[in-house]
């Protein structure tokens, strides 16, 4: 792999580290199976375009991109404890709604940002390379997230969400409406992953409507992986795990692309494949491990 | 005081399977009452209780705590009212969370559950003292999770936990039904000395009959969704456990014999 391949997946793994806190959120904290970052990704890129189209600060328009995310998470959120529709099912129905809702942000179904201000533009009129930039940057913001995430998780209203995940009955005994810890942790979840758009968007240069498919792969891929190498014992550490999981998922992904046996190579649209495959063996490794062990 | 009004409850509601759990209760409890609720299979004991606590919605009747009318508050709302342990030593505690934590949360009921620090320095000296009155030795564990714990200590802290906020009302459903005779009776004991100490108001499910006599001062029998007896004070600590018994077939006599009437 070259040097600019392997910053190019540090730069990815880290932009794409808001998504996987997200969906360690929702999938490991909450247990709530939520789709709606395949929908909630593009958007956060699509508001983010439009609004440095429109002259606003990039660091401003990463907000507004927070905030989009944060509403779509929070109808999913909405559809299943006020609807009671099965939570995968209210995630898989906002998403497909996203879908046109992001056509209609963008007006069209790609969105450049060529000669447009980013948020790497500070860093790179300091004289940091472009291939430097982007990796330091999205990594500080990264770790600055999982920070707030750490603390959020030991406040007395993470403590809820946990207990929310692992036993509703235990916390609406204690007081609790779950209903809007689910509501606000999936807002939460989507906002991060929103966040992940717009970052991606402003590194690439551009939105995309399709941007999303295959996001909650990824993101899932990223939080199995980190679990399987770097274990989940304690909250900071499972945190961590996911955060290393998307550096290593994105750094296996390069890997791949850039092997050559022969006259064969992986192209870009081998990408879903070897995720799958990435996912499976994350998946059976633990327990292969046992196994192996007892022996 | 705590006044239900011809509570009643169906489940399977028009279908073939339709069951009339609660058939019009009507129950008075007086502050500091501790009542043990007795009752063959499918009496209603449980439905009663779930009724309470708000995890059932119920066909029609009242509820009031104090002044406070109750019977369309959401389970939640009404958990800042009433506390209770339930029959599976899992259900109250949160495995994945540390005994501090847990502490901390019941340490909250009924108060927003905000941004503030989950557990605090001054929180961890109460949750030792709390602790150290249960006898198992949790007060230096304050950190280990509760998924580390066997079912009595589980059901001992969840005992702690539904007082360690003062209730209305504690609600008890066979809670140490799941547990070995030796721990069952520690968990009693327990159970006893928080509601003498706290002079909490109680309603106890249970299937022992001595357990029932012995304990509180008041019991209550339900057959069929309805309560069919209701005594208190001498009156309770004179009955033996053949009272009850005769008690309880008498009732259910008294329905062969109208029963065969209609038919005959």
């Amino acid at each position: 792999m070259t040097y600019f391949a392997f910053m190019g997946a540090l730069e990815q793994g880290f932009a794409y580290g808001f998504l996987v806190l997200g969906v360690y959120l929702t999938f490991r904290v909450l247990d709530f199976p939520d789709l709606t970052v395949d929908g909630s990704l593009p958007l956060g890129a699509a508001v983010s375009a439009v609004a440095i189209s429109a002259g606003i600060d990039p660091f401003v328009s990463l907000l507004f991109a927070l905030a989009a995310g944060f509403c779509a998470g929070m109808v999913t959120g909405i559809l299943n404890t006020k609807f009671g529709i099965l939570h995968l099912l209210a995630s898989i129905l906002t998403m497909i709604a996203l879908y046109s809702i992001n056509l209609r942000v963008m007006g069209r179904p790609n969105l450049t940002l060529l000669g447009k201000p980013t948020v790497l533009e500070p860093l790179t009129n300091a004289g940091v390379g472009m291939f430097n930039a982007a990796p330091l940057l999205f990594g500080i913001l990264s770790v600055l997230a999982l920070l707030l995430l750490f603390w959020l998780l030991h406040t007395a209203f993470g403590l809820a969400m946990q207990a929310t995940g692992a036993n509703k009955q235990m916390i609406t005994s204690q007081g609790v409406n779950t209903d809007r810890i689910i509501i606000l942790t999936v807002g939460l979840s989507n906002g991060l992953a929103a966040a992940s758009g717009a970052l991606l968007c402003q590194s690439q240069g551009a939105a995309d409507v399709n941007m999303g498919v295959g996001t909650i792969v990824a993101g899932l891929a990223s939080v199995i992986v980190g679990e399987t190498l770097f274990g989940h014992r304690s909250i900071g550490r499972a945190l961590l795990a996911a955060l290393l999981g998307s550096l290593v998922y994105r750094l296996a992904i390069a890997l791949a692309l850039s092997l050559k046996l022969g006259n064969f190579s992986f192209t870009p649209s081998d990408l879903n494949l070897l995720t799958a495959l990435l996912v499976v063996i994350a998946l059976t490794l633990p327990g292969l491990r046992r196994k192996v062990l007892r022996r | 005081m705590i006044e239900i009004q011809d509570l009643v409850k169906t489940f399977h509601r028009g279908s073939v399977n339709e069951v009339l759990a609660l058939a019009g209760v009507n129950l008075q409890v007086r502050r500091g009452d501790f009542i043990t609720v007795i009752g063959s299979n499918g009496a209603g004991k449980s439905t009663l209780l779930n009724c309470l606590a708000g995890s059932y919605p119920i066909d029609s009747g009242q509820i009031k705590i104090g002044e406070r009318e109750i019977t369309r508050w959401p389970e939640h709302q009404r958990a800042t009212l009433i506390s209770r342990v339930f029959q599976d030593p899992l259900l109250g505690t949160c495995g994945p969370l540390s005994i501090e934590q847990n502490l901390a949360l019941a340490n909250r009921r009924g108060r927003v559950h905000g941004l503030n620090k989950g557990v605090k320095r001054s929180d961890r000296n109460l949750f030792r003292k709390q602790l150290s009155q249960l006898g198992l030795g949790l007060e230096n564990r304050l950190k280990d999770s509760v998924g580390l714990l066997s079912g009595g200590q589980r059901q001992a802290l969840t005992l702690l936990m539904a007082t360690l906020v003062k209730p209305e009302i504690l609600l008890l459903d066979e809670h140490t039904a799941a547990l070995d005779p030796k721990t069952a009776l520690q968990v009693l004991e327990l159970t006893e000395q928080l509601i003498a100490e706290q002079h909490l108001t109680a309603l106890m499910v249970t299937h022992n009959m001595r357990q029932a006599l012995q304990l509180g001062n008041r019991l209550i029998m339900l057959h069929a969704g309805r309560i069919i007896l209701d005594v208190s004070g001498d009156e309770k600590s004179r009955m033996t456990v053949e009272d009850l018994l005769e008690k309880f077939y008498a009732v259910r006599g008294e329905e062969f014999v109208s029963d065969r009437m209609l038919l005959v």
